[in-house]
C-alpha cells in the first residue's frame, strides 16, 4: 500500500511538474506577445505550436501508453477539423457569441473523431504491431479521399450534397458552398487564439495524465506489457484498447478543430501520411510514452523548420539530417552509454524521471 | 555612338547623384523589399522554384537598370511546401523581414490562406499562378497574373466547339487539385452549349498518377476523339508515353499547366505531336523580350523556363511599372505602397512575356487573352 | 477484350510493386523495421539510370547496373550509418522513425542535384508493342519486360534463400537473432547482405517503374513505396510469395477500380480491400500465425 501511495505521490508531482511547465511557457510567450516585441513568425507559430502538442498528446496516448502503432493519426485529425469547421461555417450567422461557438466546434470535432475512432477500432484492435499500423494508415487515406469527393451546399432549401463539382450542386441564387471537394472549405471564421490553445493542451494533458494515474489507465499499461497476463486476471482487453484509441481519437480531432479554425482554409491533402507520421516523430523524439517529452519535441519541431529558413535551399536537407542525428543521439544504446559515462548525472536524472 | 551613349549615361549618372547625393548617402540601404511564396521543396516545388527564379531575374534586370524610382530591389523567396499552414509561416517570415509588396504565393491552396492575410495586412500581392477564382476576393490589394481556372475552361470548351471537328471529347483529370478539377467544372458547364459531348471524364488523384492505363483504355472504350488534359505537364509525359503504348492517338487538348511538356528532360517530343494548348507563354516565341529571358533562364538554371517562371518574371515587372508610376520610396509603409500600387495597377497596360497590353480590372484580374497553339515538330505553331 | 487490357495492365503496376515489396519484406524479415526510406532509394535509382542514359551516353543495359551498383551502395550506406546504431534501440519505432530522416534526405539531396523539374525517362526497354486478337488487345514491350522480370527475381530469390548459404544465414537471423550468433553467423553481415539485395532490387523496381510510368522528380518514390508497403503487408509482411501475390493484387484491384468503380475513388478502394483482407485473415495472406507464448 506504502509503495502504491509513494507512486501515486511521484506521479502526481511529475503531472504538476508537466503543467507548469505549459503555464509559464504560456505566460512568457503571452508576456512577450504583449510587450509587442515577438516577431510576426513566431506570433503566427502560436496556435500550430499548439495543435501540434495536442496531436502529440493525443498520439502518445496510443503510442505509449496503449502501445499500438497508428500511423493514421493525421485522419481523425482530418476528421475533427472538417466536422468543425463546417458546423462553424453553418452556424456563423447563427451563433454570434465567438467563444461559445468555438467551443461547441471544437467538441463537435472531437465528438465525430472520437465515433469515427471508436467505429475504426472495433475492427482494428484485433490486429497487433504492424498490422495494426497498416490499417490505420489505410483509414487516414480513405478518410482523405473520400472528403475530396464531396460538394455540399447551403441555401434556402436546406443542404445539397453532390460528388460532381459545384455546378452539379442545383443550389438557389442564396446558396453558398461549404465543402467544395478538394479546395475543402475555405472563409472558415478564424477563432482560434493561443488561449484557446493553451487551454486545449491543458485540458488534454488533464484527460491523459489522469486516465494514465487511474486503474484504467493501469490496466491499458498492463494491457500494453503483457497482454495474457492482463486478460487471465481478468482485465477486459477490447474495452480498455478502445478507451484509449477513442480519447486519443478525440483529442486529435479537437487539434483538428483547433488547426481548422486558424487558417480560414482548410483541405483534405494536408492530412496525409507525412502528418501522421509528423506525430509520430514528436512521440518517438520526445519519448515514447512520456507526455512532457512529446510537448517539448513536438514545439521544436514545429519551429525548427521556420528557424532553419535562412538556409533557404539546404532548409529541408539540414532538417533531415538534424533529425537523424537527434534520433541516434536518442535512441542508440551507444550515444546513450556515452552520454552516461560523460554526461552522467544531468542526463541520468532527467532519464530516470521519464521512465 | 557607343561613346556616346556612355557619356550621356555617366552623365545622367552624375546628375542623378547630385540632386540625391544627400539623400542617398544618408540611407544608402534603403531598397524595396519584395518578398515570394512558393514551393521550393516537395511535389510541388518545380512550379514554385520556377515562379521565383522568374521573378528573380526579373528583379536583377530592374536593378541592373536602375531600380525602381531610383532603388534598387531586394528580393526574398521563401518556401511553402504547398502547404496552407506552412505558407502563412513563410508569409510572416516575409513580414518580419520588412516586405513591402509579394508576390505569391504560386499554388491556389496556400493562397487561399494567406491571402485573407495580405486582405488584413493591406499588403499588396500578386499571384503569378494561383488560379481559383477565390484566391484574389479577399480584398482590393490582391491582383492575379495568369487566367483564372473557369476562364480557361470555358475558353477550352469553346474553342473546342468552334474550331475542331470532333464530337466525342474525353476527360482526364486530377479529382485531387484545385486547379484541375475547377476547369474540367467550367469545362463540363460550357461543353453542354457545344455541339459536342463529353464520353468519358476519368478521374486520378495525387496519390495514384503513376498510372494512367486505365484511364487511357477508358478514353478507346468511349471512343473519344480528343481528349482534354486539364493538368500539369508532368502527368501529361505520362499520359501520352501511355497512350503511345496502347497506340492511341486521339487529338490532345491541354491547358496553360501543359506548358513546359517540351522542356521536360529525356522526353520524347514525337509523343506530344499535335497536342493542342492553350497558353500564354511559349519559350519558342521570337520576339526579343521572351528570347532574351530564355537564354538568361537557361545560363542560371540550366532548363528551359515555363509558364510559371514567366508568370514570375511578369509579376515582378507589373510591381515595378506600377511602382514607378508613383513617387514613391522604399520608405513608405506597406499599407502606403499597397494604397499607392492599387491605384496604379488599373492604370497600367503592360507588355510581358504572358501578353501584351496587359491591363488589370478592380477585382484583380488581368485581361489578356490565351492562344491556341499545337506543338509541330517539338515547337509551338500558333492556330 | 478491354477488360483484358486492364487486367494486363494491372499485372504490370503490381509487378513494379511486387518488386518494391520484395525490398520491403526483406528487410522487415531480418531487421523488424519498416524501411520508410525504401521508396527513395528507388528513385535514387530512377536518377542514376537516367544520368547514365542522357549525360553519359550510356546503352540501357549499363544503366541498369550502374544504378543496381549505386542503389547497393546506397543501401549499405544507409544501413551502417543511420540504422546499425538503433537496432538494438528500446523500441523500434526508433528506427522507423530515422528512416522517415533518410527519406527526406536523399529527397532533398537529389532535389538539390537534379533541380525540381520532372525528367522524362526513355524506356529501357526496346522490345515493340505485341498484338494480340488482330489488334484488339495491345500489350506494351515495357509491360512484358517489367512482368518478366518480376517472375525472375522472384524465383531467383526463392533459390537464393533456399538452397545458398547466405540465403540460409538470413532465414537463421530473420527467425532468431541471438541463436544465429551462436552458431556463428555474422549477423550483421548478414543484414548488411540484405540491405544490399533490398537495395539492388529497388534499382531494378525504379528502372522499371520509370521505364512505364515515365516521370522521375525527387518524390518520385514515395507514393510507390507506400503503396509497395501496403503490398507487402497485404502478402503477409516477411514472407517473399506474400510480397510477390500482394503486389499484383494490389496493382490489379487498383487498375480495376479505377476502371470499373470509381476512378475518383481508387484508393479509397484499394486501402478498403486490405481492411477486409486483414481483418479476415490478420496477418495477411500468406503471413505466418505467430504462437504467443505464456
Amino acid at each position: 500500500m506504502e509503495i502504491v501511495e509513494r507512486m501515486k505521490k511521484k506521479n502526481f508531482k511529475s503531472s504538476m511538474i508537466t503543467y507548469a511547465m505549459v503555464i509559464i511557457a504560456f505566460a512568457i510567450m503571452q508576456v512577450w506577445k504583449t510587450s509587442g516585441n515577438l516577431s510576426s513568425l513566431l506570433t503566427g507559430l502560436l496556435v500550430p505550436i499548439c495543435v501540434y502538442v495536442v496531436l502529440a498528446i493525443s498520439l502518445n496516448l496510443v503510442v505509449g501508453i496503449s502501445g499500438e502503432l497508428s500511423l493514421g493519426h493525421a485522419g481523425f485529425m482530418c476528421v475533427g477539423a472538417f466536422a468543425s469547421a463546417f458546423f462553424s461555417k453553418c452556424t456563423v450567422d447563427v451563433i454570434t457569441f465567438v467563444p461559445l461557438r468555438f467551443l461547441l466546434a471544437v467538441l463537435i470535432g472531437a465528438a465525430v473523431a472520437a465515433v469515427f475512432g471508436l467505429l475504426i477500432g472495433i475492427p482494428v484492435l484485433r490486429l497487433r504491431g504492424d498490422y495494426l499500423a497498416i490499417v490505420t494508415l489505410a483509414f487516414g487515406e480513405i478518410i482523405k479521399n473520400v472528403i475530396n469527393i464531396f460538394y455540399i451546399g447551403l441555401d434556402s432549401n436546406g443542404f445539397h450534397v453532390s460528388t460532381q463539382d459545384q455546378f452539379s450542386l442545383n443550389m438557389e441564387a442564396d446558396g453558398q458552398i461549404i465543402l467544395g471537394g478538394p479546395q475543402g472549405i475555405t472563409n472558415i471564421p478564424k477563432c482560434s487564439t493561443f488561449v484557446a490553445g493553451v487551454i486545449l493542451i491543458l485540458v488534454a494533458l488533464f484527460i491523459v495524465l489522469n486516465l494514465i494515474n487511474s486503474r484504467d489507465g493501469r490496466a491499458i499499461m498492463a494491457i500494453r506489457d503483457n497482454r495474457i497476463a492482463a486478460e487471465s486476471i481478468g482485465i477486459n482487453i477490447t474495452k480498455y484498447k478502445l478507451m484509449a484509441f477513442t480519447i486519443s481519437a478525440a483529442l486529435a480531432g479537437a487539434a483538428g478543430a483547433l488547426y481548422s479554425h486558424n487558417l480560414s482554409t482548410l483541405q483534405a491533402s494536408k492530412f496525409n501520411f507525412n502528418t501522421s507520421i509528423l506525430a509520430l516523430v514528436f512521440v518517438v523524439l520526445g519519448g515514447i510514452g512520456n507526455m512532457r517529452g512529446s510537448i517539448i519535441a513536438a514545439v521544436i519541431l514545429t519551429v525548427l523548420p521556420e528557424m532553419l529558413r535562412f538556409l533557404s535551399d539546404y532548409r529541408m536537407l539540414i532538417y533531415a539530417i538534424v533529425l537523424i542525428v537527434m534520433m541516434i543521439f536518442n535512441w542508440a544504446p551507444k550515444s546513450l552509454e556515452l552520454r552516461e559515462r560523460y554526461l552522467g548525472r544531468f542526463f541520468h536524472k532527467s532519464a530516470k524521471e521519464g521512465e | 555612338m557607343k561613346f556616346k551613349k556612355a557619356l550621356s549615361l555617366a552623365l545622367c549618372g552624375a546628375m542623378v547623384a547630385g540632386c540625391f547625393g544627400t539623400v542617398a548617402s544618408a540611407d544608402e540601404e534603403l531598397t524595396w523589399k519584395i518578398g515570394g511564396i512558393g514551393p521550393i521543396t516537395g511535389a510541388a516545388s518545380a512550379y514554385g522554384s520556377a515562379a521565383m527564379n522568374g521573378a528573380q531575374i526579373a528583379v536583377d534586370e530592374i536593378n541592373a537598370a536602375g531600380g525602381i524610382n531610383g532603388y534598387q530591389i531586394e528580393f526574398n523567396a521563401q518556401d511553402d511546401e504547398h502547404d496552407s499552414e506552412k505558407s502563412v509561416n513563410a508569409y510572416n517570415t516575409l513580414k518580419d523581414w520588412g516586405m513591402q509588396a509579394l508576390v505569391g504565393t504560386v499554388t491556389t491552396a496556400p493562397c487561399l490562406a494567406v491571402a485573407p492575410l495580405a486582405a488584413e495586412d493591406n499588403m499588396f500581392m500578386i499571384t503569378p499562378s494561383a488560379s481559383a477564382e477565390e484566391c484574389i476576393s479577399y480584398g482590393t490589394n490582391e491582383f492575379r497574373m495568369c487566367f483564372t481556372d473557369p476562364a480557361q475552361g470555358t475558353a477550352s470548351a469553346q474553342y473546342i466547339g468552334e474550331n475542331l471537328d470532333v464530337t466525342k471529347v474525353g476527360v482526364i483529370y486530377d479529382s485531387s487539385d484545385v486547379y484541375s478539377s475547377g476547369i474540367y467544372a467550367t469545362f463540363r458547364t460550357e461543353a453542354e452549349n457545344q455541339d459536342f459531348e463529353i464520353v468519358a471524364a476519368e478521374a486520378f488523384t495525387s496519390d495514384s498518377k503513376t498510372d494512367f492505363s486505365a484511364q487511357i483504355q477508358a478514353m478507346i472504350d468511349a471512343g473519344a476523339e480528343l481528349v482534354f488534359l486539364p493538368f500539369y505537364y508532368n502527368e501529361a509525359s505520362i499520359v501520352f508515353t501511355q497512350a503511345a503504348a496502347l497506340e492511341y492517338s486521339p487529338l490532345w487538348f491541354g491547358v496553360d499547366g501543359m506548358d513546359g511538356i517540351l522542356s521536360v528532360e529525356g522526353f520524347d517530343l514525337s509523343l506530344a505531336e499535335g497536342v493542342m494548348l492553350l497558353t500564354p507563354f511559349s519559350a519558342d516565341a521570337e520576339d526579343e523580350l521572351t528570347q532574351t529571358f530564355v537564354a538568361t533562364y537557361q545560363d542560371l538554371y540550366g532548363e528551359v523556363p515555363n509558364q510559371f517562371a514567366a508568370d514570375g518574371y511578369d509579376c515582378v515587372y507589373a510591381i515595378a511599372t506600377a511602382l514607378a508610376t508613383t513617387d514613391l520610396d522604399p520608405s513608405a509603409d506597406a499599407s502606403t505602397i499597397s494604397d499607392a500600387l492599387q491605384a496604379a495597377m488599373l492604370e497600367i497596360s503592360m507588355d510581358g512575356l504572358t501578353g501584351s497590353g496587359m491591363t488589370w480590372d478592380e477585382d484583380g484580374e488581368v485581361s489578356k487573352s490565351p492562344k491556341a497553339v499545337v506543338i509541330q515538330d517539338g515547337v509551338y505553331v500558333g492556330l | 477484350m478491354s477488360f483484358i487490357s486492364y487486367l494486363v495492365n494491372g499485372i504490370s503496376l503490381g509487378s513494379v510493386y511486387a518488386i518494391i515489396a520484395l525490398g520491403y519484406t526483406m528487410v522487415y524479415g531480418i531487421a523488424k523495421m519498416l524501411n520508410f526510406a525504401h521508396g527513395d532509394v528507388i528513385m535514387v535509382g530512377g536518377y542514376a539510370a537516367f544520368s547514365i542514359m542522357m549525360y553519359y551516353g550510356g546503352s540501357p543495359l549499363m544503366a541498369v547496373l550502374v544504378a543496381i551498383v549505386v542503389c547497393t551502395v546506397l543501401g549499405i550506406a544507409i544501413e551502417t550509418i543511420a540504422y546499425r546504431p538503433l537496432l538494438e534501440a528500446a523500441s523500434p519505432l526508433a528506427v522507423l522513425i530515422t528512416a522517415i530522416g533518410v527519406s527526406y534526405f536523399l529527397q532533398n539531396v537529389v532535389l538539390l542535384i537534379f533541380g525540381s523539374t520532372p525528367k522524362s525517362f526513355q524506356s529501357v526497354v526496346t522490345l515493340s508493342n505485341v498484338k494480340l486478337f488482330d489488334g484488339a488487345l495491345t500489350i506494351s514491350g515495357t509491360t512484358i519486360v517489367t512482368i518478366a522480370s518480376c517472375i525472375i527475381i522472384m524465383v531467383v530469390l526463392t533459390i537464393f534463400i533456399n538452397k545458398s548459404k547466405p540465403g540460409q544465414a538470413m532465414l537463421a537471423v530473420s527467425e532468431d537473432k541471438g541463436a544465429a550468433q551462436l552458431m556463428g553467423i555474422n549477423v550483421n553481415g548478414t543484414i548488411a547482405l540484405t540491405f544490399a539485395i533490398g537495395s539492388g532490387l529497388a534499382a531494378i523496381a525504379g528502372v522499371l517503374l520509370c521505364s512505364a510510368y515515365p516521370s522521375l522528380t525527387p518524390y518520385t518514390g514515395s507514393m510507390p513505396g507506400i503503396k509497395a508497403f501496403v503490398a507487402a503487408v497485404f502478402g503477409g509482411i516477411g514472407s517473399i510469395p506474400g510480397a510477390m501475390v500482394g503486389g499484383i493484387l494490389l496493382g490489379v484491384i487498383e487498375i480495376l477500380a479505377k476502371a470499373y468503380i470509381s476512378s475518383q475513388l481508387s484508393d479509397a478502394i484499394v486501402f478498403g480491400v486490405l481492411i477486409v483482407v486483414l481483418l479476415v485473415k490478420p496477418t495477411g495472406l500468406f503471413g505466418k500465425k505467430i504462437q504467443e507464448k505464456v
